[in-house]
C-alpha cells in the first residue's frame, strides 16, 4: 500500500515515537494480542537512547549514556537479555580537583573509606550511613515506580485504594526515614548532603546528581529529590548501581524493539506523525507528515507533554485547565553533550595512566561553589564558563565502541541553557564546545592532542533531533511540583487524556525520565484495562472515573 | 587494594599458605601454614602470635574523658581504675549494639578504646558539649596479641619496666621491649592466658623479631584468623556481624540485638544517676525482657558420628570454624507438638581441645537455659539432618590460667 492510498491501514493501537518508552509500551500491547504499529520520525529507533556512528569506527551514545533505572520487571518480562541487552558495571567515580588531588571512590569499601578519610574521617564514616539512608529511601519510593499515581485531589475508588495502600506503606517507615523522605522532597541537594558531610568535593559530587536535567543549582530547593531519582535504580538487586549498556544506550532501544517485533508489533521509522485524528472526542488514528493516515482504536503518544497535548491535537479538544497546565510545565533544557573520538586513552593528571578509573564515571564537580557558579552563568542566559561535566569512557568498558586502542568519551555537560541571552545555539555551538574542552584539559593535559572528532550536542540539537521540548532530557523537569499525580498536569496523570482512546506513555508521565521504561509499561497496563472495560465507556484522564 | 599492617614484611614472609583475608582493608593471614591446626594448638599449649593491628583504636582525653566514656559504653567506667581494662559493648539510643571492644584506662583523664569498625564520628557526636577530645589513633598504633600458656614467660623475659608476673587479668602496664615503649594489656580473644601489646608502628618490626626470637623456646607460632576463630568460639566470645549484627549495618530492625539479646546483659550496668546512650531503652528491656537470647550449644557428637557413619563417612565437620548460620529447633514444653524453629546457630566449630562440636546461637529465651534439649540442623552428604543438641553455659573452655 503506498503512502497516498485512500484506504488507511487499521491497527488496534498506534504508538507515536520509537523512543524506549514507546517501544516498551508497544511490546506490552503486542504481547497482549493487539495489532500495534510504532511510528518513529527518525530513521533510527531510540529517541534519547541511541548509539550512532557519527565518526567512522567510533560509536557514540549520542544522548543518554548510562543505565540504572531500567525496571528489572520489564527486563525480565520482555526477556531483554535474549534480545541482546547486557549491562556492564560502572566501577568507580573520580572527582579531579583543581589542586591536582582527587577524590576516588569504587567498590573497594576500605579503599574508598581511606580515600574519603584523607579529606575527613567523619565523612568516611558518614558515607556508609548515607548510603544506608538512601537505600531506605530508594526502597520506600521504589513502590511508586510500579504503580500509576493515585490522586488525592480526585478520590475515585481507585485513588482511595491506592492512597490507602501508599499511606500504609509510608507509615510503615521508621520515623526518621519518613523525616528524611520529607526532606528529600523539599530540600536542596546541597543542604541535604550538608547534613552528612564536610568535604566539599564529596558534597559536590553527590549533589551533582541533583541538578542533572534541571534548570536549578545545587542550592535550589527541590534538587534533593532529583538526587534520589538517580539513586532509585538497581542492577541485579544492587540499589544505586549504574551501568553501561553494551553497544551504547542504543542497544537498550534495539533490544526492546526486538522484543516488540517478536510479539508482533510493526515498527516504522521515517514516519513522523503530524496530527492525531479526533472525531467526536475520540482518537481515531494519526496523520503522517507524508499525508498518509492510519487508523486505530488506541493512539498512544510517547512524546513529551507539550507535543502530546499542544502539537499533536487541536487545543479545542482539551480542557483549558490542561492546556494551561501543560504550557506551564517546565522544560527549560539545561544540559548538553560533547562526544569525543580519541586517538588514545585520556590521561588524567590526578590519576595518570590506565586504571580502573577509566571504567567508571569522572565527575568535574570539585566544589558546591563550582556547581553553583556554573548555574549562576546559566541563570542569566549564558552557558557555564566552567561547567559541571559527567564523563564516561564507554570504550574502556566495552571494546566494541571504538577501534582497538582508541576511545570514545561521553561528556554530559551543564549548564547549557536552552534560551541564550545573546545569539543562538547555532552560533555558539563551537564556542561552547571549546569551553568544555578547555575545562577538561585542565584535568586531562593530553586531551587536545588526542581528539580525532568532536560532536557538540546543544539543547537546541537535542530538541531538533529527538523532539524533546527545549532539549529537556527528562521530557520535563523532575522537581517535586512536576512529579507523581502532578506529572504532567494535575488531574491528568493516569496516562489517559481527555480525548478518548488517546494516551500518553513517555517520560513526561509518572514516574518520569531516564532510561526506565516504567511510563511505557504503566501506560500499557492502563490501555489494556480500558480496553477490557469495553469500548464506549468514557476513558477520561482518570481511568473511567473522570 | 589491601594494605599491609606494620608487621606485613614479617607476616608476608611467613605466610606459606598464601591465604589472606580482608580485615578492615588490611591483608590478614588466615593461617601461616597450609592448615591452622598447629597454630590453634599453639594457643592452647604454647603461645600464638597474632597481628591485630587492623583493630580500630581511639583515644579519649580531657577533663571530662571519664564522663564521656561513661556516656558511650554500657558498663560503668567508674569501675575501671587507672591501669585497668574493661570489655564492653556500646549501643545506639534504642539500646541496640553498635560495636564492642575494650576500654583501657591509661590515666584518670585518658582512655583508649578498641573497636571492630570505625566509630570516630559516633564518639565525637557523643562528646558534643563535653570537655573531652576523641582522636582516631588506629594507624598510630600497631598491635600484637600473644596468647597461650607460655605467653607470660615469654613476656617476663622480654619486658622491662613492668611486672608481668603481677599483671592481673584485664589490667594494663606500660613497659619496654628493647628500646620500644609498649603498652601491655592482659586481654585477648582466645579465652586463654594472654596479652595484647600496643606499640608505635616504627617499633613494630623490632617487637615482632624480639618476640619470635624469645618465643622459640616456648612453643611460639605466628597464628592466623582461622585458629583465632576456633579459639574465640571456645571462649564464647562474640564476633561482630557474625554472632550479632551492628545496629548500623542491620538493614532491618529484626537483625539488631541488644546486649541482653547477645548474652552481654552482664555488661549493662544499672543507670542510677548514670546517663549512657541506650540506657533508657535498656532499662525498659530489663523490666520487660526480650524473647531472644544468646546461648552456647553443644551438639551430640556421637549422633553426628552416627549420621556420617550411616553414609560410610567419618565425621567431616572437624576443621575450620563455620560462620554459616543454621536453624535450630525444639519441641514445645509439652513435648508433644512437632519441633519448631527456635533460632539459629551463628558460629560453630569442632573444639579440638574439648573434642566436642560447639556453637553460639541466637535462641528463643525460653530455651536458653542450660540443659535444654534442642536440635540443630547439620548437612550430611548434601542431606539436611537434625542432630540432638544441648544448651550449655559459655565459655565452653575456660582454663584457670586465663585469670590466675
Ligand atoms: C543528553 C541526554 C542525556 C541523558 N542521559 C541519560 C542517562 O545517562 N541515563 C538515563 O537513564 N537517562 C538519560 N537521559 C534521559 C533519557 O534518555 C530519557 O528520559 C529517555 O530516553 C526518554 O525516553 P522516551 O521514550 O520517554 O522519550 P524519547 O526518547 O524522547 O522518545 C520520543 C521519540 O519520539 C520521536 N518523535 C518525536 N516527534 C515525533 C513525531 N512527531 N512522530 C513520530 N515520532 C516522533 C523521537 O524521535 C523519539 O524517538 C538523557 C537524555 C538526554 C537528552
Amino acid at each position: 500500500m503506498n503512502a497516498a492510498s485512500p484506504v488507511p491501514r487499521r491497527y488496534d493501537a498506534i504508538v507515536i515515537g520509537g523512543g524506549h518508552n514507546g517501544l516498551v509500551h508497544a511490546a506490552y500491547l503486542a504481547r497482549a494480542g493487539l495489532r500495534v504499529c510504532v511510528l518513529e520520525r527518525r530513521p533510527l529507533l531510540g529517541g534519547a537512547t541511541v548509539t550512532e556512528e557519527i565518526f567512522p569506527g567510533f560509536r557514540y551514545s549520542v544522548f543518554s549514556y548510562v543505565v540504572s533505572l531500567m525496571r528489572p520487571d520489564i527486563i525480565r518480562e520482555l526477556d531483554l537479555p535474549r534480545h541482546g541487552l547486557a549491562i556492564l558495571p560502572l566501577e568507580s567515580t573520580l572527582t579531579p580537583l583543581p589542586n591536582g588531588d582527587r577524590l576516588y571512590r569504587d567498590a573497594d569499601h576500605h579503599r574508598t573509606w581511606r580515600e574519603i578519610a584523607r579529606f575527613s574521617v567523619r565523612d568516611a564514616e558518614a558515607y556508609d550511613d548515607y548510603g544506608r539512608t538512601l537505600f531506605y529511601m530508594a526502597r520506600a519510593v521504589k513502590r511508586l515506580l510500579g504503580i500509576a499515581p493515585p490522586d488525592p485531589g480526585r478520590l475515585g475508588p481507585g485513588d482511595i485504594r491506592g492512597l490507602a495502600g501508599l499511606a500504609r506503606h509510608f507509615l510503615d517507615l521508621e520515623p526518621d526515614q519518613l523525616h528524611t523522605l520529607v526532606k528529600l522532597m523539599t530540600m536542596s541537594a546541597a543542604d541535604f548532603v550538608d547534613e552528612w558531610f564536610e568535604a566539599d568535593a564529596l558534597k559536590a559530587t553527590l549533589s551533582a546528581s541533583g541538578i542533572i536535567g534541571t534548570f536549578l543549582g545545587p542550592r535550589s530547593p527541590g534538587t534533593a529529590y532529583v538526587l534520589l531519582h538517580h539513586y532509585m535504580g538497581e542492577i541485579d538487586g544492587h540499589f544505586r548501581a549504574w551501568g553501561f549498556a553494551k553497544g551504547g544506550t542504543g542497544a537498550v532501544a534495539e533490544a526492546i524493539a526486538s522484543a516488540a517485533r517478536e510479539a508482533g508489533a510493526e515498527i516504522r521509522t521515517d514516519a513522523a506523525v503530524e496530527q492525531v485524528l479526533v472525531k467526536n472526542g475520540r482518537a481515531t488514528g494519526v496523520a503522517l507528515d507524508s499525508g498518509e493516515e492510519l487508523r486505530a482504536r488506541v493512539v498512544s503518544s510517547s512524546l513529551d507533554p507539550r507535543r502530546t497535548f499542544l502539537d499533536l491535537v487541536d487545543e479545542d479538544h482539551l480542557p483549558a485547565e490542561l492546556v494551561r497546565g501543560v504550557r506551564a510545565f517546565r522544560f527549560r533544557g539545561s544540559s548538553a553533550k560533547v562526544n569525543l573520538a580519541l586517538d588514545a586513552a585520556p590521561d588524567f593528571a590526578c590519576m595518570p595512566g590506565h586504571g580502573p578509573h577509566l571504567r567508571g564515571a569522572v565527575s568535574i564537580s570539585p566544589s558546591i561553589d563550582y556547581l553553583e557558579r556554573a548555574y549562576d552563568d546559566a541563570k542569566y542566559g549564558d552557558f557555564s564558563r566552567r561547567p559541571y561535566i559527567d564523563i564516561v569512557i564507554p570504550s574502556a568498558i566495552d571494546p566494541g565502541m571504538a577501534p582497538p586502542g582508541k576511545h570514545v568519551m561521553s561528556c554530559f555537560v551543564q549548564y547549557a541553557p536552552y534560551e541564550l541571552r545573546e545569539g543562538t545555539w547555532d552560533e555558539k555551538r563551537e564556542a561552547f564546545g571549546d569551553t568544555v574542552i578547555e575545562t577538561l584539559s585542565e584535568h586531562i593535559p593530553n586531551l587536545r592532542e588526542i581528539i580525532l572528532h568532536r560532536q557538540v550536542v546543544t539543547p537546541l540539537d537535542i530538541e531538533r533531533t529527538t523532539g524533546l521540548s527545549q532539549g529537556n532530557i527528562f521530557q520535563g523537569e523532575l522537581t517535586p511540583s512536576q512529579l507523581f499525580f502532578l506529572r504532567p498536569a494535575a488531574g491528568h496523570a493516569g496516562y489517559g487524556t481527555p480525548v478518548r482512546g488517546y494516551y500518553q506513555c513517555g517520560s513526561g508521565t509518572h514516574p518520569g525520565g531516564g532510561i526506565m521504561g516504567a511510563p511505557g509499561k504503566l501506560a500499557a497496563v492502563r490501555v489494556l484495562a480500558d480496553l477490557k472495560r469495553g469500548p464506549g465507556r468514557a476513558s477520561g484522564s482518570r481511568g473511567g472515573l473522570g | 587494594m589491601l594494605l599491609g599492617t606494620p608487621f606485613h614484611p614479617r607476616t608476608a614472609a611467613l605466610c606459606r599458605s598464601r591465604r589472606w583475608r580482608n580485615w578492615s582493608g588490611y591483608a590478614s593471614a588466615l593461617s601461616y601454614e597450609p592448615g591452622h591446626e598447629h597454630e590453634y594448638y599453639a594457643v592452647r599449649s604454647g603461645a600464638a602470635l597474632f597481628d591485630i593491628s587492623p583493630l580500630r583504636k581511639y583515644e579519649i582525653a580531657g577533663p571530662e574523658a571519664a564522663a564521656l566514656v561513661d556516656r558511650i559504653v554500657t558498663r560503668r567506667v567508674a569501675d575501671c581504675a587507672v591501669g585497668r581494662v574493661l570489655y564492653t559493648p556500646w549501643c545506639d539510643e534504642a539500646g541496640k549494639i553498635i560495636d564492642d571492644g575494650t576500654v583501657q584506662r591509661l590515666a584518670g583523664d585518658r582512655f583508649r578504646i578498641t573497636a571492630a569498625d570505625p566509630c570516630l564520628r559516633w564518639f565525637q557526636d557523643c562528646a558534643l558539649g563535653m570537655d573531652a577530645s576523641v582522636r582516631d589513633v588506629s594507624s598510630d598504633l600497631a598491635a600484637l596479641a600473644l596468647q597461650g600458656p607460655t605467653s607470660r614467660r615469654i613476656l617476663e623475659r622480654l619486658v622491662t619496666g613492668a611486672d608481668i608476673a603481677a599483671l592481673p587479668f584485664f589490667a594494663l602496664a606500660e613497659g619496654r621491649i628493647g628500646a620500644a615503649p609498649v603498652t601491655i594489656t592482659r586481654t585477648g580473644y582466645t579465652g586463654d592466658l594472654g596479652y595484647e601489646l600496643w606499640v608505635r608502628p616504627a617499633d613494630a618490626l623490632a617487637l615482632w623479631d624480639a618476640i619470635v626470637e624469645t618465643g622459640r623456646g616456648y612453643g611460639l607460632a605466628p597464628a592466623g584468623l582461622d585458629a583465632l576463630d576456633v579459639a574465640r568460639i571456645e571462649a564464647g566470645l562474640l564476633l561482630k556481624e557474625v554472632d550479632y549484627v551492628s545496629s548500623w549495618t542491620a538493614l532491618i530492625e529484626s537483625r539488631k540485638s541488644s546486649p541482653y539479646e547477645a548474652g552481654l546483659g552482664w555488661a549493662v550496668q544499672p543507670r542510677r544517676g548514670r546517663e549512657f546512650v541506650g540506657g533508657r531503652a535498656l532499662e525498659e528491656e530489663a523490666a520487660k525482657p526480650s524473647g531472644w537470647a544468646l546461648a552456647g550449644i553443644e551438639l551430640d557428637w556421637p549422633r553426628i558420628e552416627e549420621r556420617f557413619a550411616a553414609v560410610g563417612l567419618p565425621p567431616l565437620v572437624a576443621g575450620r570454624a563455620s560462620r554459616d548460620a543454621a536453624p535450630i529447633y525444639a519441641k514445645g514444653r509439652s513435648g508433644r507438638s512437632a519441633a519448631r524453629q527456635i533460632g539459629y546457630l551463628t558460629s560453630s566449630t569442632f573444639s579440638p581441645i574439648l573434642k566436642k562440636y560447639i556453637a553460639l546461637a541466637t535462641i528463643r529465651r525460653a530455651f536458653a537455659r542450660p540443659g535444654a534439649r534442642i536440635q540443630a540442623e547439620l548437612t550430611v552428604e548434601f542431606v539436611r539432618q537434625r542432630v540432638p543438641a544441648t544448651v550449655v553455659k559459655t565459655p565452653f573452655f575456660d582454663p584457670p590460667r586465663k585469670r590466675n
